[in-house]
């Protein structure tokens, strides 16, 4: 059978994600992988919390005096719309409408880059006040940690558009439908992962 | 081959009753994103309220546990039939970042 196989929205099948033993073993193998993320951020998470607001005798720099929550706010509510963004992408996938498909995917891109853009902005603005990555224990786990998540969120930028663009001309099919959708998966867990910055390294910083 | 896939050519009916099914799923989806909005406005502003950290910390922990349990249950179709693999590996998952964050919060000091 042809990869390149033509669909209509009456053919495309109801799970497109699934319908073939390829897209059965990418589904199952992403989501394994998922979990492995899971525990890998929660090494993370651990470590921050056990290293938080500590360092050498006198530093002046704690999570309460540090984190600006109107840049946090900003950056939340970002990524939690470009989540959405990505749901209708997935919406337009499963009716194969290609167009809107790579429509919203390219505003979640947008808001990705926008993401991104902010966070690089807040940790330029901490090593300039002097809180860089060997500032203390405190700085090198919260860089760490954010960065991790910073840098799957770049990853998931580069996969979004290198997915859109290598099939721009193609189509949905069922060679490329699963791929869109595992993208999309990884998207929201990098959201999941971003609720529990906000609130542990955020939120719980300030209030201290 | 791998790309085997048995096509199915819908009905008109077929069809209709399905687009239909996919919008009111879509509606689902933007109800969860309404209630993860207005979570993250009640986190942000419990904070900002400046209550008492011990009654604050519970709460937004709380709150963003609901928030993940709606991305993994409503975005990421957890919910939907034949994720029950997914789910295990995701619990699996949960309880070792449980048992590692555990771990790490009693046994370090400084």
């Amino acid at each position: 059978m042809d990869l390149n196989k033509k669909y209509t929205p009456q053919s495309w099948p109801d799970h497109p994600e699934t319908a073939t033993m390829e897209g059965k073993n990418k589904f199952i193998g992403f989501w394994l992988l998922l979990a492995a993320e899971t525990v890998t951020f929660a090494s993370l998470f651990a470590t921050y919390l056990a290293l938080k607001d500590k360092g050498p005798s006198g530093m002046e720099f704690a999570a309460s005096n540090l984190f600006e929550l109107p840049l946090v706010f900003a950056m939340t509510m970002i990524l939690l719309t470009s989540s959405l963004t990505s749901v209708y992408a997935m919406y337009h996938m499963k009716n194969h409408n290609f167009k809107a498909m790579q429509a919203w995917l390219g505003i979640t891109v947008l808001l990705g880059a926008t993401f991104l853009g902010l966070e690089i902005y807040e940790f330029n603005h901490y090593v300039h006040l002097g809180f860089g990555y060997t500032h203390s224990a405190f700085s090198a786990a919260f860089y760490t940690l954010v960065g991790t998540h910073g840098a799957h969120v770049l990853f998931g930028l580069c996969w979004f558009i290198a997915l859109m663009v290598r099939n721009s001309k193609r189509g949905l099919n069922m060679y490329n439908a699963p791929k869109f959708y595992l993208v999309s998966l990884y998207w929201h867990f990098i959201d999941v992962v971003w609720v529990f910055i906000f609130t542990v390294v955020y939120l719980m910083g300030v209030i201290g | 081959m791998a790309h085997e896939t048995h096509t199915h050519v819908r009905s008109q009916t077929e069809y209709e009753y399905i687009r239909r099914q996919r919008s009111k799923e879509m509606r689902g989806q933007l109800t969860s994103f309404a209630i993860m909005i207005f979570l993250t406005l009640i986190a942000f502003t419990a904070v900002a309220a400046d209550f008492s950290p011990y009654l604050i910390t519970p709460i937004i922990l709380l709150l963003a546990a609901v928030q993940v349990v709606l991305q993994l249950y409503g975005f990421m179709h957890m919910s939907n039939k034949g994720h029950g693999m997914v789910a295990f590996f995701m619990f699996s998952g949960m309880f070792v970042a449980f048992i590692t964050i555990l771990a790490l919060v009693t046994i370090v000091w400084w």
